[in-house]
């Protein structure tokens, strides 16, 4: 199974999310991750969602989600010609000798040290699934307290925009 | 003006004549409203009747049918009926009451969510939470409801939007950026359609209930003139061409005939129109698609693709779609030899209807002759079972309007409600509600709104003591092993129940009974029950098991 990122324009209605979230589990579709937010007019949000499938489903899923009356506009966004990135707050177990060691790795992830404590560090990264994945591979082994990791959220490259037709 | 005498203003302006519903503290400013409007009401006996009535008022109109219940269970009540309008594609509008705002989340009395139980199947639905967007919300849900591929709308109005007063203006402009209707079909793909079917050797149409919604069924019928195409149909698309025609060749599906199965298998190239292909009419998916020999045409995107891969897909409204294709066919026609081939089946296969008296009469015998004194200019609503298949394989269906049925929810207690909208929506012709004793126990209160508002429905109630579809399958696939399907003992005399309703009635035995049953039934002015009864081993269908079963009828 192949994943695809399904870029969506909707009302910022209330409730518009549980239409789309509902459709996925009624019509047996698996949402990977997902994240919502508003856009540059405020009165439409974007929603992300990655899907798990073959391309059959991605297509069905695409249309069964033009059918909700606050769903504007869809795109299936291809891998090489989009920007994808997510978000993971990590709070990794640390004394102040292995501190600095840590510290080095989120350096080289580009994460920020967003806070420390006597006994963990909490960083942020940001990216694409599989630099999230290595990040948290790294330092599993200092011990990783909790994890709050957000759905992908994406845009085209270049100049392609998805806009709603005038 | 309260949101109330906003909201009947707006199904007025909207062309509502009629609004089938039942009472309750959350709708009742509506149902004052609506009695100082031009709108009459029905009350039904229960709110699935009335969602049901405005269902049967719908497919007869071609209209939008509206009816109304209160919050709660009066909306809850609701939910098997619009289900089953979601997946007949028919335009119902359902107004519920709500509690009153700031009660909403807080488990009032008679509080439920609505919008969210029926999400997933509706075409759409609004909480009104602001007098203002009223006006505006029910033109919304009346273009929704018709446009497209129709489907029911529902507006959800808290009691204290209804009971409200607001003078100013009201925004009423249609708003919706989202809905997306289809423009013309793809040129280019009607001229792969033309193409492929100029190398069909073996072509058929299949015709399927959106044929009705497009309103296209004279230029279907024209069509097939022109080109010479067998029909099949879905259950939905039954009475496309009148399916007494020659140029009809039955329905398809595990309840369809033989020889309309046969001939969607050894074609090859199927023009499915305005069909969802469902299960139950097309078992074996991928028999169609590995033979690259379907086109599926449908306004629906998201029905192109769902069931199985057309060889070629044509998104668009048939009408539009007929008006672009015929002229590409011009000189071709069905090769004769395929027609030749397939009218040797109409032969081999014609179903037996025995007429001799043995105590029961042959319910399929019965919808024959039904049909030749009727004429079939009847509107004829079932129920789902036995008597629905019966129907739709031996009743002589003209036109698919005249057909209401339950064809993709399968949804038993349709028909009598149905046929009381039928009846409402127009007076020329008669309403023949065609029932099992089963079904119709799930809806016979309705019988009070029958006597209450004078409705005229003929009911003609197969009385076999069973639940006779799911006894022939406990016979089939249970070993006869029949259970929760034998009612003899938990039914009421039928003529009896009749009678207390102030409804007169007959009851009849035998095939040489039938004629003049029908015709007393007929020249009755008013409603009228005709009790038949059936053998409970009497088969469905014209199948290979027929025999098997009338034999095990014998036996038992």
């Amino acid at each position: 199974m192949e994943k695809y990122t399904l870029s969506v324009l909707c009302e910022n209605h209330a409730g518009v999310l549980s239409r789309v979230v509902g459709l996925f589990t009624r019509r047996g579709f698996n949402i990977h991750q997902l994240s919502v937010g508003p856009t540059i007019d405020e009165n439409i949000s974007r929603i992300t969602i990655v899907v798990k499938g073959d391309i059959y489903m991605v297509e069905q899923v695409s249309k069964q989600l033009s059918k909700i009356m606050e769903v504007i506009k869809i795109k299936t966004l291809k891998d090489n010609e989009m920007v994808k990135r997510g978000l993971v707050l990590v709070k990794i177990k640390s004394t102040p000798k292995n501190r600095g060691e840590i510290i080095e790795i989120a350096n080289v992830f580009r994460a920020n040290v967003v806070d420390i404590s006597p006994t963990t560090i909490t960083a942020e990264v940001t990216g694409a699934d599989a630099k999230l994945d290595a990040f948290l591979k790294m330092v599993e082994g200092y011990g990783i307290e909790e994890i709050a990791r957000t759905g992908m959220t994406a845009l085209e490259r270049g100049s392609n925009t998805l806009k709603l037709d005038k | 003006m309260t949101g109330a005498d906003i909201a009947v203003a707006a199904l007025e302006a909207n062309g509502v004549k009629t609004v089938f519903g039942y009472p309750g503290a959350a709708n009742a400013p509506l149902i004052e409203s609506i009695s100082h409007s031009s709108i009459d009401y029905i009350l039904s006996r229960n709110e699935q009747g009335a969602a049901h009535m405005a269902s049967g008022y719908a497919r007869v109109k071609r209209t939008a049918g509206v009816c109304t219940a209160t919050s709660g269970p009066g909306a809850t009540n609701l939910i098997t009926a619009i289900a089953t309008a979601y997946m007949d594609s028919i335009p119902v509008i359902a107004l519920t009451g709500q509690v009153k705002t700031g009660l909403i989340g807080k488990d009032a009395f008679q509080e439920v969510d609505i919008i969210g139980s029926t999400l997933p199947f509706v075409k759409h639905s609004y909480l009104v939470k602001d007098i203002r967007d009223i006006s505006r919300v029910i033109n919304e849900a009346f273009h929704i409801a018709t446009t497209g591929r129709p489907g029911p709308v529902l507006i959800d109005f808290p009691v204290d939007v209804l009971k409200a007063k607001y003078e100013g203006g009201s925004d009423d402009e249609i708003n919706l950026r989202g809905y997306k209707l289809q423009g013309r079909a793809n040129e280019s793909q009607i001229k792969k359609v033309a193409d492929a079917l100029k190398k069909a050797k073996k072509p058929v149409l299949l015709a399927g209930g959106g044929i009705t919604c497009s309103g296209a069924v004279n230029e279907i019928n024209d069509f097939v003139n022109r080109t010479g195409i067998p029909v099949i149909s879905t259950m939905m698309g039954l009475g496309v061409i009148p399916t007494d025609d020659e140029r009809f060749y039955g329905m398809i599906g595990s309840h369809g005939t033989k020889r309309a199965n046969t001939i969607l298998n050894r074609s090859d190239l199927v023009l499915a129109m305005g069909t969802r292909l469902g299960d139950r009419s097309v078992a074996n998916a991928a028999g169609l698609e590995n033979a690259n020999k379907l086109i599926h045409i449908d306004i629906d995107p998201a029905e192109i693709g769902k069931n199985m891969q057309p060889y070629i897909p044509v998104v668009g409204d048939i009408k539009d779609v007929v008006s672009q294709l015929l002229p590409m066919l011009e000189q071709w026609h069905t090769p004769y030899e395929w027609k030749h081939e397939i009218d040797e089946l109409r032969f081999v296969m014609k179903p037996r209807n025995n007429s001799e008296d043995n105590g029961f009469v042959n319910p399929k015998y019965f919808l024959e002759r039904l049909s030749k004194i009727t004429n079939s200019d009847v509107y004829l609503t079932t129920e789902v079972g036995q008597n629905q298949i019966w129907c739709a394989n031996h009743f002589t269906i003209k036109h698919p309007e005249m057909f209401i049925t339950s064809g993709g929810f399968g949804t038993m207690g349709y028909g009598l409600p149905a046929a009381i909208g039928a009846s409402e929506a127009q007076s020329e012709k008669p309403v023949i509600a065609v029932m099992g004793d089963g079904s119709f126990q799930m809806d016979l209160p309705e019988l009070g709104t029958m006597l209450q508002y004078n409705i005229p429905v003929k009911m003609v109630l197969f009385k076999n003591d069973r639940l006779g579809m799911v006894h022939e399958h406990q016979y089939l696939f249970y070993g006869s092993n029949y259970q929760m399907v034998d009612i003899t003992n938990g039914s009421p005399d039928f003529a009896k129940l009749a009678e207390a309703y102030g409804i007169r009635s007959n009851t009849i035995s035998e095939n040489s009974q039938v004629d003049d049953a029908v015709k007393a039934m007929l020249a009755d002015k008013e409603s009228y029950m005709l009790i038949v009864n059936v053998s409970p081993f009497e088969p469905t269908g014209d199948a290979l098991n027929e025999d098997k079963m009338k034999n095990a009828g014998k036996e038992a």
